[in-house]
């Protein structure tokens, strides 16, 4: 059986399970519109679930946060099978100017993490380049009638008219849901942010930039706690820059953060107030005979991800995803190749920037299954028990309802079958750089430029 | 193997560089741009990665640098030439960006 990246393998039987437990992802929902001339703004660039799944979050290139709901399933609505639906958006942040160093400050929103839900309200937090918000989505769906002192347009009643003094009833309304900014944590960050995360105890978080992490209380804005610090002294002297960080998914003490030189540094924060000095050290060794002058830059890791197990973290470099587990540091346990075939094309993808695109990846809710974008709008998939790999498009050709996706394939040689597509056809300037996961069931979230697309499992 | 695609080994398997793509590929930028910095992914990409951010029209460096450059172009801070950070690659009148739209509902509402 071939087992080069670009070959999906032949289908193995089930251990167990009857039948297959292969995925058969089909189209659920595309949104965003449809026209060529993509207007910046409207760029997406997060894309994040709740941890029910129930809510689904983007942010844009504009500053703008849209959330979608999925529909509760109804016998009245059979076939709108747990669809997303817009619940809310807002404005979560606008340009600003830093005048001191003549910058614009981008409100592209860097990233948004949703925070554990505990009442009515919904929180997360989104962050652009300077500044991290709390936003609190509430729903409204009754108010008060029959106030004393004002009538129903909200117009003060003359006092000397009233007579008789009347309880204020509640009616229902049409559901209204409201963002409001609750807390924003600013000036803490002289470099760009690219990550935050949420700490499992629920009262902390922390943001990273390209030289620092800070640790923050969701309640206090006006200080953070700075907990690690690469900037040297002398800023000729500097050699890397974090480029992720997340917290560990159940201990409160424990943190990742990645680096330009494709390295992981885990950090206890029981061990120091400034955890400068790691307790882990994540390297894979580098074979000298292959050091060229793009290996540093398509070993830089764009993305880090621990597994919802914590045990694992998996990381994305240019070219490859790798699964890591905790307890060893010298190399990975797993590596996907994700476009091996770029390998031939780095000199133009150089030239063009793209060699400088961060892509994400992420797991599925049983850490069974990672996924990651790539060019042309393709995004791969990768099985951890069978080792199968798929590779799939998002594109409008392939939108019918419940249409199931068919995998495609790359040719780097000269003879190309039918369906494939060779890679100098890849169109480079369609990258699927975000995409999401559910937490619990089959349903994915993949962003392509200006248009979130939305595939669900057919066993789902 | 059955595949149609070529197998392209991982540049670690093999002692050839002639068959190492992406020793070619460093060949070919090389040849194209040979005052290419001499630490690659040192120093110098980074400190550009930490200027990201447009840096606005300042008619004082605007003009010293037009002083300094006599009468070339003023270079347009784009290509691999990423090591200039500063300085002569600031935007000219004619590359500042257009005034943002007004702040729109996104799309994807629909």
């Amino acid at each position: 059986m071939c087992v080069c990246s670009l070959c999906v393998s032949a289908p193995r039987a089930a251990a167990g399970v009857g039948g297959g437990n292969d995925f058969q992802w089909c189209f659920s929902q595309v949104k965003g519109a449809i026209d060529e001339d993509v207007a910046e703004a409207d760029i997406i660039s997060t894309v994040e679930f709740n941890y029910s799944g129930e809510l689904l979050a983007t942010g844009d290139k504009g500053g703008r946060v849209v959330i979608f709901q999925r529909e509760q399933e109804s016998k009245n609505r059979p076939l709108s099978r747990g669809e997303y639906n817009v619940y809310s958006t807002f404005q979560s942040h606008e340009p600003e100017f830093d005048y001191l160093k003549s910058l614009e400050i981008e409100e592209k929103i860097n990233k948004i993490r949703w925070l554990p839900q505990q009442n009515a309200a919904h929180f997360l937090l989104s962050t652009n380049d300077k500044t991290i918000k709390l936003w609190k989505i509430s729903e409204r769906d009754k108010r008060a009638e029959g106030y004393n002192l004002k009538d129903e347009d909200g117009r003060l009643r003359d006092p000397f008219r009233i007579s008789t003094l009347r309880v204020p009833v509640l009616m229902p309304m049409d559901l209204m849901v409201e963002a409001s900014p609750r807390r924003i944590f600013a000036n803490a960050h002289t470099y760009h942010i690219n990550s935050i995360s949420v700490n499992s105890d629920h009262e902390t978080y922390l943001s990273a930039d390209d030289l620092r992490i800070n640790l923050w209380h969701l309640e206090i804005t006006d200080r953070s706690f700075n907990i690690v610090d690469i900037k040297p002294a002398n800023m000729e002297e500097l050699t890397e820059v974090i480029t992720a960080a997340e917290c560990h998914p159940h201990q409160c003490n424990v943190f990742v953060y990645s680096s330009s030189k494709g390295t992981i540094r885990l950090c206890d924060m029981r061990a120091a107030a400034l955890c400068d000095r790691h307790s882990k050290f994540f390297e894979e060794p580098e074979d000298p005979s292959s050091r060229s002058f793009f290996s540093e830059i398509i070993s830089s890791i764009s993305d880090v991800k621990f597994s919802h197990s914590g045990r694992y973290m998996m990381t994305r470099d240019y070219l490859s995803v790798k699964v890591w587990d905790l307890n060893m540091e010298n190399r990975p346990v797993e590596t996907y190749q994700v476009h091996e075939y770029l390998r031939s094309k780095l000199c133009s993808l150089y030239e063009n920037d793209c060699i400088f695109d961060k892509f994400e990846c992420c797991w599925n809710g049983s850490d069974s299954a990672i996924m990651t974008g790539s060019y042309n709008n393709f995004f791969r998939m990768f099985d951890r028990n069978t080792r199968r790999d798929i590779t799939l498009e998002a594109s409008r050709e392939n939108s019918k309802p419940r249409a199931t996706l068919k995998p495609r394939k790359v040719c780097t040689g000269g003879k190309r079958k039918k369906d494939e597509i060779s890679v100098d056809s890849l169109d480079f300037n369609k990258k699927i750089l975000h995409t999401a996961w559910h937490p619990k069931e089959n349903v994915i979230a993949v962003a392509a430029t200006n248009n979130l697309y939305i595939f669900q499992d057919k066993m789902n | 193997p059955n595949c149609s695609g070529e197998w392209s080994r991982p540049a670690t398997e093999t002692q050839d560089p002639n068959s190492n793509p992406v020793k070619t590929e460093e060949a070919k930028l090389k040849a194209k741009y040979p005052n290419l910095g001499q630490k690659p992914g040192g120093s110098d990409f980074l400190m550009k990665r930490l200027q990201k951010g447009q840096k606005y029209f300042d008619s004082g460096d605007y003009n010293m640098a037009k002083a300094k450059m006599k009468n070339k172009q003023l270079p347009a801070a784009t290509g691999p030439e990423k090591s200039i950070v500063t300085g002569d690659h600031i935007p000219t009148p004619q590359d500042l960006p257009q005034r943002k739209s007004s702040l729109v509902t996104s799309k994807l509402v629909g």
